[in-house]
């Protein structure tokens, strides 16, 4: 998931060409303010929101002290981060909790921008943090929509309340006292997609806001949306006075531009954000890691938390000991493979590396996610005797190994070989003196 | 609706003002990138609204306006997509861009030029897609091809296919998975498809046309290209014009992908698909 990457691209190239100049001319500047105009445009940036911020960092670059400064092209830098994420709005907004139960969460937004799926996903985020949710069926509309909520419900077990085509109002009244007869705290209604000049079903929303004021009411947008993201956001919250914003179908090459725009137009954050097509894809929305990752800063603090998500205390305690002792085996390697993968992949982690920035591409390319899994079948090939103890893996044991992965003899040796490097690189780590020339030269490897 | 009223006052202030100077140009700017154009077909146009209005000497807003509308109009001159029978489009396009609407809608189409048509209820992945399908064929009265929830969609074309066959219909509409674009083992599925209606099928018109949803931005330009690496993409059906977005990514489209638009949604209702009319679409964009 490299978010943002056609953005991210464009920027980093601005900024590596403005890196060359050494000292920055007043011209310079205005150039590369320019080409941030127009990689935010290409970004599905609104046009006015894209004004205003060069403008603003314009007034901000300018200054005296930028141009006399030693590193001039990482003042504008940051002042460009600084900038994108105050656009977004500064920090993670969570969703309100009612002060008397249940909690209502209302959906809202056009056909196709993903409310019926992010309601389940929201249902199962919800339950997984001790909530009781329940789904509240009320696009009385669409065909089949019903259904669609129905079968997400099972997949994640949560319960779907549904009264077939009846009002909405009603139907969410007696929701509600089906969640107070079972305990349930949190209520999450679906609704209808409509277009924001559908005056008939905008009215409907607001009669269901009137009726029932919920505690959050949340605008579901499709990251994709261009230009639109302005007429479409001001709409919604004119006549509901949204609480939040939630953005979808944040995947492959989603340009951002709905991110960056919506949050300036209509005052209101951006809480969640939906990343792929799995139940459990959704992240809180994190405007200062998100400037990060588009100026290709890398995004850690995101990474910890997926790595805390992944891998609980103890493993990684244990793990930690292992490293140290350097009895770090085959079977720690497994698990590593597999927590890598709950991560969201090899690549998913690099693009929240610090530092890569515009090489991100060029080392992405050259992955094959599929070495690992092929690493994977080829330990559980093993025997738990040679999983701890690869030493003991000779000729036959190679060729046995070799026929049960279904792989080549020299897949085998290449593993170890890795393994063995691996370990004599932790080795290096840990007693760094007695390697001094290698070492120096590891930690140049690494560009530190 | 305030929306509306926004968008006369920004046409009155842009046409309405007398001279071309850099304001009128900027605002120019703004409008073009507005309807999703992107900022290069933007510049691209200003640049040749300037020359035409240097070389006929025009200084008037009036004037500018006209030849700039011709500009837009000659910029989506595209290859005419003819419909001959038997045929069968293969739907395609990411999720949530109103697939299934749109085939309703194509059917409604066809069965209005006295054609008959049969839907094929391809999308095996989504939750209640196939539902979805055969309630629009109950509504329609058309026959409708399926398969229970995760069965093989290429299977579901070759019943299709067969049926189309036996009972001499004109049209066949398959619906197919919506998948974002990234996802290659679903874009198989499509190639899949693809080659059981040339072998099955040989003497019949194939389209493949793709959905976009018009209030989607840049990314539409990415989604063809993606599908374009695993299948032919003879078409765009362009939804969701209804509303205030204005679809201006097509003109990136036609001329860096050269896919034409065969047909546009205009709202809700089964009878809002209507064949691709340039003007019309051109007036949007400058309202």
């Amino acid at each position: 998931m490299a978010l943002f990457s056609s953005l991210s691209e464009r920027l980093n190239h601005i900024f590596s060409k403005l890196t060359k100049h050494g000292k920055l001319t007043a011209l310079e500047i205005k150039e590369a303010m320019r080409e941030i105009r127009i990689a935010l445009l290409e970004a599905d940036v609104n046009y006015q929101v894209a004004k205003d911020f060069i403008a603003r960092v314009s007034e901000l670059a300018v200054g005296e002290e930028i141009l006399k400064s030693l590193t001039p092209t990482q003042q504008v830098i940051k002042i460009v981060r600084d900038e994108l994420t105050k656009l977004m709005g500064e920090e993670n907004q969570k969703l309100e909790v009612a002060s008397k139960p249940p909690t209502i969460i209302m959906m809202c937004g056009l056909q196709g921008s993903g409310k019926t799926t992010l309601s389940g996903k929201l249902a199962l985020k919800l339950k997984k943090e001790g909530k009781k949710p329940l789904l509240v069926a009320c696009d009385i509309y669409r065909p089949a929509a019903i259904d669609q909520l129905k079968v997400l419900g099972k997949s994640i077990q949560v319960d779907v309340f549904e009264r077939g085509t009846n009002n909405p109002v009603k139907t969410i009244k007696e929701a509600i006292d089906y969640a107070n007869k079972f305990a349930l705290d949190t209520l999450i209604i679906d609704t209808a997609g409509r277009l924001q000049i559908d005056e008939k079903l905008m009215n409907e929303l607001k009669e269901i806001k009137k009726a029932i004021n919920p505690t959050e009411i949340l605008l579901v947008i499709d990251a994709m949306i261009g230009q639109e993201a302005v007429n479409v956001s001001t709409a919604f919250n004119d006549a509901l006075d949204v609480t939040g914003v939630v953005l979808t179908k944040i995947d492959g090459d989603t340009r951002g531009g709905a991110a960056l725009s919506i949050r300036q137009v209509i005052g209101k954050p951006i809480k969640f954000v939906s990343v792929g097509e799995k139940m459990t894809d959704l992240e809180p929305f994190y405007p200062d890691r998100m400037a990060s990752r588009i100026l290709g800063m890398g995004d850690v603090l995101t990474l910890i938390d997926k790595a805390q998500e992944a891998v609980d205390e103890q493993t990684a305690r244990e793990m930690e000991r292992k490293f140290k002792e350097n009895s770090f085996d085959l079977n720690d390697y497994i698990q590593q493979v597999n927590s890598l993968k709950k991560m969201g992949g090899l690549k998913s982690v690099l693009s929240m590396m610090p530092g890569l920035g515009g090489k991100l591409k060029q080392i992405e390319d050259s992955i094959d996610e599929k070495v690992l899994e092929k690493n994977k079948a080829i330990i559980q090939s093993m025997t738990p005797k040679e999983r701890a103890n690869p030493d003991i893996i000779n000729g036959s044991r190679r060729q046995r190994i070799a026929k049960g992965a279904g792989v080549e003899v020299s897949d085998i040796n290449q593993l170890i070989r890795q393994f063995n490097q691996s370990k004599e690189m932790m080795r290096m780590l840990k007693n760094p003196k007695a390697y001094g020339g290698k070492m120096a030269m590891l930690k140049k490897l690494m560009g530190g | 609706m305030g929306i509306f009223k926004k968008f006369f006052d920004k046409l009155k202030y842009i046409f309405k003002k007398s001279e071309l100077d850099d304001d009128f140009y900027d605002e120019l700017e703004s409008l073009l990138v507005s309807s999703d154009m992107g900022v290069e077909t933007a510049l691209d146009i200003i640049d040749e609204l300037k020359a035409v209005c240097k070389q006929k000497l025009i200084k008037e807003v009036d004037a500018a306006s006209k030849e700039l509308k011709t500009i837009l109009i000659s910029k989506l001159n595209q290859p005419k997509v003819e419909f001959n029978y038997p045929l069968i489009i293969t739907v395609v396009g990411v999720n949530g861009v109103g697939k299934t609407t749109s085939i309703a809608k194509m059917a409604k189409y066809f069965l209005s030029q006295k054609k008959s048509v049969m839907l094929a209820a391809g999308d095996t992945f989504r939750a209640a897609a196939t539902e979805q399908l055969s309630m629009w064929a109950d509504r329609l009265k058309v026959k409708i091809v399926k398969q229970g929830e995760g069965a093989d969609s290429a299977a579901v074309v070759f019943d299709a296919i067969a049926s189309m066959k036996a009972k001499n219909t004109d049209v066949l509409i398959v619906d197919t998975a919506g998948r974002l674009h990234t996802k290659t083992n679903l874009m198989k599925e499509l190639e899949k498809i693809n080659n059981i209606i040339k072998r099955e099928y040989p003497e019949a018109q194939k389209l493949n046309l793709i959905v976009l949803d018009a209030s989607i931005g840049q990314n539409s330009i990415a989604q063809i290209k993606a599908f374009k690496d695993s299948v032919d993409i003879d078409g765009i059906i362009l939804t969701k014009l209804d509303g205030t977005a204005k679809g201006g990514v097509v003109y990136p489209i036609l001329n860096d992908l050269e896919v034409p638009i065969v047909f546009t949604g205009y709202g809700e209702k089964v009878d809002d698909l209507s064949l691709f009319d340039v003007e019309e679409f051109v007036d949007k964009i400058l309202m």
